[in-house]
């Protein structure tokens, strides 16, 4: 680990899922690391931890990114979106409820990070078509493979947002 | 991650004092996709991280004669800007293609430009634009055409201290067309195994100027003069077509490794110089 450099505690202020939040990180951690670790929202989950797979996804200032590959100092004064942010309160987010109904999850480890890319898309674009839907979460990967039922539960919650049902 | 410090720089001078103060192993730090995984992986000695997204001139899209990028500008509000889309539809592929949507939140060209990869998608688009990097350092500014800011796989002319405020892109004349391609084996998120851009004037169906720049194929993205002089002051045929992707093989010099052979990259390169240029050329007339 030493390089002979000593990093410091410091103090970041942010609004995470609409709260405001102030909490006490290191200068060297990444936003996943802070998230995770500082905060304990272990919804966002560390796949590759080099931007490839999309599972520490987080909304940061209205856009999707990889929170492996941002650095917690960078956030000050912004607003992050995590998969915790996206019920309210006893009420699933239509992605997620559509994601339990559709059963477009196996072993859970992407979820999360589907989730978020698919709000993200939702907020940009809330009548995606199927190639739309694909190439936006193409930087979101799910081991299991299960892509199909992904996708279709994300069209799916787009039509329940959308009104027309069925 | 490994101890690396991070400061956040107001203004250019702020920027340049950091950075020369850090010394090399201080790294501008842009979009992070590339300088935060180089050094959690240590591929690179870096000790300090010097954020340059809050200096304004670096986050600054400016359209005067041609358009000056801020080398902190993020990718999607590159091509989501629908000025610069239609005036530089090869910038655009490529910014468009650089990883997926939560990179392209993020990801910079003065990133993708200082991180010098021989395989980095957006450096042949901004080649064939004939862009200038704008430089500001300890010795005050310069500026250095994209075509010449390469030295090496991952290394560059910036010195100790300087680092890229924007990029300019000039106007471009009437009549003149560009497009942008790369072949991967996949749909998307992954890199290029060959990619070229390609610039043309047509003065009816004679060829008045054309640029045309390889990626993956060399050391450093490519102009290739050849190519453009097969076509400068002919008409557009198939056979002049040809010619300038003859001349793209012939110029590309490329390794085997696992995205692809020597024998496979020269070939891409021969036809995505013809595919762009034929799309160039349909956009010139449009
Ligand atoms: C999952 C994934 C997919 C990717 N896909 C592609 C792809 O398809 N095509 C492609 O070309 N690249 C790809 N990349 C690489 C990367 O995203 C691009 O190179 C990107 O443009 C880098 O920009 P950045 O702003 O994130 O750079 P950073 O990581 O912030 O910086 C990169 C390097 O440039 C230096 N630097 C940055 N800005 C400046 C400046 N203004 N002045 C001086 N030095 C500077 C940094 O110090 C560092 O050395 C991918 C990366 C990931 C993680």
């Amino acid at each position: 680990m030493s390089n002979g450099v000593t990093t410091q505690r410091i103090i970041i202020n942010t609004t995470i899922n609409g709260e405001p939040r102030e909490f006490l990180a290191d200068e060297r951690d990444s936003l996943l690391e802070a998230l995770r670790e500082r905060i304990g929202l272990t919804g966002v989950k560390e796949g590759c931890n080099n931007g490839n797979c999309g599972a520490c996804s987080v909304i940061l200032d209205g856009r999707l990114v990889n929170s492996c590959v941002v650095m917690a100092a960078e956030v000050e004064g912004s607003e992050i979106t995590t998969v915790e942010g996206l019920a309210q309160a006893e009420k699933l987010h239509p992605l997620q409820q559509a994601f339990l109904e559709d059963a477009a999850l196996q072993c859970g480890i992407c979820t999360p990070g589907f989730l978020v890319s698919a709000k993200a898309l939702l907020d940009h674009n809330p009548h995606p078509t199927e190639d739309e839907a694909r190439f936006w979460l193409a930087g979101n990967l799910c081991r299991c493979t299960g892509y199909d039922k992904i996708i279709r539960a994300v069209l799916h919650a787009a039509d329940e947002m959308n009104g027309n049902a069925g | 991650m490994q101890a690396v410090k991070y400061a956040r720089a107001s203004s250019i001078g702020d920027a340049i004092k950091l950075l020369q103060e850090g010394g090399p192993a201080a790294r501008v730090l842009a979009g992070g996709t590339d300088v935060i995984v180089q050094a959690r992986e240590r591929r690179r000695d870096i000790d300090l991280f010097v954020d340059i997204k809050r200096v304004p001139e670096v986050m600054a899209i400016d359209f005067g004669d041609g358009v000056t990028i801020g080398a902190g500008v993020p990718l999607y509000q590159i091509y989501e800007d629908e000025r610069i889309a239609r005036a530089y539809p090869a910038l655009i592929e490529s910014a468009h293609v650089i990883g997926g949507t939560a990179i392209q939140g993020r990801a910079t060209l003065g990133g993708n430009l200082c991180n010098s990869s021989p395989a980095a998608d957006s450096i042949p688009a901004m080649m064939v634009l004939r862009g200038v990097a704008n430089i500001a350092g300890p010795n005050g500014e310069r500026e250095v055409a994209v075509d010449e800011f390469c030295t090496g796989p991952g290394r560059n002319v910036l010195e100790v201290g300087e680092f890229v405020v924007s990029i300019r892109l000039p106007q471009p004349p009437e009549h003149s067309g560009s497009a942008w391609q790369r072949f991967i084996p996949r749909n998307e998120m992954d890199i290029a195994v060959a990619n070229a851009g390609s610039m043309l004037v047509l003065d009816g169906d004679t060829v008045t100027d054309a640029r045309i720049a390889l990626g993956a194929v060399a050391p450093t993205p490519l102009l290739v003069q050849e190519a453009a002089d097969a076509l400068i002051g002919r008409p557009l045929t198939d056979e002049t077509i040809a010619a300038a992707a003859a001349a793209s093989r012939a110029a590309a010099n490329p390794i085997d490794d696992m995205r692809g052979s020597v024998k496979q990259r020269k070939h891409l390169t021969g036809v995505l110089t013809e595919r762009t240029l034929r799309t160039a050329a349909e956009r010139a007339r449009a």
